[in-house]
């Protein structure tokens, strides 16, 4: 068993594209979501999105390779990029062959997928789709142009899990590393499912909210819809330390379960005992945690079974425990946002503060907790938080790090 | 005797719900007759697609007015009335 520690993080979100940009907005508790305007023969359509704005892919791409990519795959590369170059390892050919790609997605190429059923349905004409529509819409292309990009050669695939893919992957890469069958691991997550149709599906199933997300607020009105990628550098403490590298925080748990009841429905038992398999995996007491990075969707069946879950675990502690909910600033990137939300939570230890949960109104007396709206908190050195993913399809999974 | 919206109305419940006809009073609650959320999200795209009408639903709406069948077909009239009245 090895202790595991992270080393490396980057992001393309609608905070930013550099970790710079994106610590500084989510602290100050910068909402990230606006329209998001389709126009079309009849007329203009407007959504509420969170989008990653003026992403130049070409400044993160090669540019021999950018068509070779969605836009899921764009976001997920220039993630990995910034996460690597803060690790800043010098990789020897057999430290390549030991260092896994694993990152998660809900459903990968979108925007190549919409494309090409515009050409063929939209044109009565058309005969033929992109050549490269199917290497750039295939679920696992974000891992292979980021183990392509970085030169990785260890184990490598992408998870899918709908809004908890990206959290599976992190878990997975994680006790990987401790397990001793990679030296190492760049994990996370990307996704761009803003996009017409997709929207078209969020709305009908009547959860999105018409102005923002407001976790565990009484009077919130659903989910926002947003998109980017995370990632982040997962290494053994004893190589980490040997080389001197700054590390951010440390793995120390990852709990999972399914389930088994509803296709979208929540279960407080399935999330219960998602959070009792993560302490058990850490070793640690609920008393020992001080901070939760939630799900915090926004929709009331979620951010209800949530609460009252935690409630079941943590009991009375959870009321000294602070909470953020960080879709209230940058949307529910579906399976890139365990990604997005487990990097905020490694720079929230880091940084020992808590950021804020926007457009909260007042406490709902049906939710368990009223999370953190002041741009004041902090956490002691050492904290221990828990990152929550919920997926529809009832799959669960939660992670455990601790500060350093 | 109902009209032939209600009629409608009940028919596409009923089928989308997959409870018995003979079961959909108009005080029924949806709850007590296992009708899910999902199903309502179902009931409510059929509703709107046959009577070319749009319902202001929302799931996560906290005071839920699609409690009973009553209020879903009060509802469907209303709005049919209003897109007739345009």
């Amino acid at each position: 068993m090895h202790r595991v520690v992270v080393t490396g993080v980057g992001v393309a979100s609608p905070l930013g594209c550099s970790i710079a940009e994106f610590t500084e907005k989510l602290f100050a508790g910068h909402c990230a979501i606006g329209p998001v305007t389709f126009t079309r023969p009849t007329g203009s359509i407007t959504y509420r999105g969170a989008q990653v704005e003026n992403f130049d892919a070409s400044q993160h791409v090669d540019a021999r390779k950018l068509s070779l990519m969605d836009r899921f795959s764009h976001l997920a590369v220039a993630a990995a990029r910034q996460a690597w170059a803060q690790a800043n390892i010098q990789p020897t050919p057999e430290f390549q062959q030991q260092c896994a790609v694993i990152l998660g997605t809900g459903v990968g190429g979108q925007i190549t997928m919409e494309e090409a059923y515009d050409r063929m349905w939209g044109n009565p004409t058309a005969s033929r789709v992109h050549p490269l529509s199917v290497p750039r819409l295939m679920a696992n292309a974000n891992t292979s142009q980021v183990s392509m990009d970085l030169g990785l050669q260890g184990p490598g695939f992408t998870i899918a899990s709908a809004c908890a893919s990206s959290t599976h992957a992190i878990g997975t890469a994680y006790h990987m590393v401790r397990s001793g069958m990679v030296r190492a691991a760049m994990t996370g997550g990307s996704e761009a499912t803003l996009t017409l149709g997709c929207l078209k599906g969020w709305e009908a199933l009547r959860v999105m909210s018409p102005d923002f997300c407001r976790p565990f607020s009484k009077g919130r009105q659903g989910m926002v819809l947003g998109e980017g990628a995370g990632c982040l550098m997962l290494e053994r403490m004893d190589d980490a330390t040997a080389r001197g590298a700054k590390i951010l925080a440390e793995m120390i748990g990852f709990g999972q379960s399914c389930d088994a009841r509803d296709i979208t429905t929540p279960d407080q038992g399935g999330m219960m005992r998602a959070l009792q398999n993560a302490l058990h995996d850490a070793g640690v007491e609920p008393t020992q945690v001080v901070h939760i990075n939630a799900h915090g969707t926004g929709t009331r069946a979620n951010d209800t079974t949530e609460s009252a879950a935690l409630k079941d675990v943590f009991g009375d502690h959870l009321h000294g425990m602070k909470t953020t909910a960080n879709k209230s600033l940058f949307g529910h990137a579906l399976g890139a946002a365990g990604a997005l939300e487990m990097v905020a939570t490694v720079l929230s230890l880091h940084h020992q503060r808590v950021p804020p949960t926007l457009h909260f109104v007042e406490p709902d007396p049906d939710c368990a907790l009223v999370p953190i709206t002041t741009t004041t908190e902090t956490l002691p050195q050492g904290a221990i938080a828990i990152k929550n993913s919920f997926a529809f399809g009832g799959l669960n999974a939660v992670l455990v790090v601790r500060g350093c | 005797m109902t009209s032939p919206n209600v009629e409608k109305i009940l028919d596409i419940v009923a089928a989308k719900a997959m409870v018995p006809r003979e079961n959909l009073k108009l005080d029924a609650k949806l709850t007590e007759l296992n009708i899910s959320s999902l199903d309502v999200v179902e009931i409510v795209f059929a509703l709107e697609d046959h009577f070319k009408i749009e319902l202001p639903f929302n799931a996560n709406a906290q005071n839920a007015e699609f409690e009973t069948l009553g209020q879903v077909v009060a509802l469907v009239e209303n709005q049919i009335a209003a897109k007739n009245a345009a």
